[in-house]
């Protein structure tokens, strides 16, 4: 069986798959925010944050990149979706983008951007830690619900008023209308 | 790819590119889906860190879940408030919404 690696060094290949996870990371993040289209705007993301589930992988964390992609793109993209098909706001009126704004919020990112790249690399980070590293979900699983369980008990209390607190919402303004 | 560096400066990417579209965009769907990428500039920080330079190697990861958690529970609420404006004042438009009522 001939794979690709005969061919390629796998160096190159596991380079390649990174930098085209960058690309995707970064061209679904400008869909994102620039198409004039809600929808495409959410495909955008979707994609988007396909790429940072590759990346997640390459930080060694395959637990996190399988919850990336599920809550993510499974679950948070899929909702918006649902929301602006089922919902009133299907026949969006595109209001014009006035150029100040923009150009204004040009600005004040790149400022930004610039601020945090000089922060970055004016820093000596210092060499990496060599540790015996346990990347599973074993040891995962055990710190949250040993050293996080605080933590991770009210994030689920959170999640579960903030179904609530949609349902709720959400079912106050249909009696208005 | 081995540096810590290229992964800051891509979560820092992902960020002001959020920034970005939350200050410019005019509807309030799409400033919900920039507030997303924002929150994944800051969930790739920590992993970054966590992967480079935490002697703890679950602490990243653990932060990363809390961040995706908070973030489910931040679109059902936006989404849901989102939807009642839209049925208050028939539009999204977060400058034409500008009405308290006691």
């Amino acid at each position: 069986m001939t794979t690709i690696s005969d061919f390629i060094p796998p160096i190159i290949v596991a380079q390649g798959a990174f930098w085209l996870m960058v690309a995707l990371t970064l061209a679904g993040a400008f869909i994102a925010v620039t198409l004039p289209k809600i929808l495409h705007n959410i495909l955008g993301l979707a994609l988007s944050m396909f790429g940072v589930t590759g990346i997640y992988l390459f930080l060694g964390s395959q637990f996190v990149a399988m919850m990336q992609l599920l809550i993510y793109v499974g679950a948070i993209c899929i909702t918006y979706i649902f929301a602006i098909m089922l919902s009133p706001p299907q026949e969006l009126d595109q209001p014009k983008k006035r150029k100040t704004k923009v150009i204004a919020a040009l600005i004040v990112s790149v400022v930004a951007f610039i601020g945090m790249i000089q922060m970055i690399i004016s820093v000596n980070w210092g060499p990496g830690t060599t540790l015996t590293r346990d990347w599973s979900i074993k040891t995962l699983g055990q710190q949250l619900l040993t050293r996080y369980f605080l933590v991770f008990e009210l994030i689920s209390l959170l999640l579960a008023i903030a179904i609530i607190g949609a349902i709720m919402i959400a079912g106050i303004g249909q009696k208005r209308d | 790819m081995e540096h810590l560096i290229t992964y800051l400066i891509l979560g820092a990417l992902l960020f002001c590119i959020g920034i970005f579209g939350l200050l410019q965009h005019s509807s309030l769907i799409g400033m919900l889906v920039a507030t997303e990428l924002i929150l994944n500039g800051a969930a790739l920080n920590f992993m970054a860190f966590n992967m480079f330079l935490s002697k703890d190697a679950v602490i990243g990861q653990v932060f990363t879940l809390f961040i995706m958690g908070l973030a489910a529970a931040e679109t059902a609420i936006a989404l849901s408030i989102i939807i009642t404006v839209y049925r208050r004042f028939r539009t999204i438009k977060p400058d034409t919404v500008s009405e308290l009522k006691g």
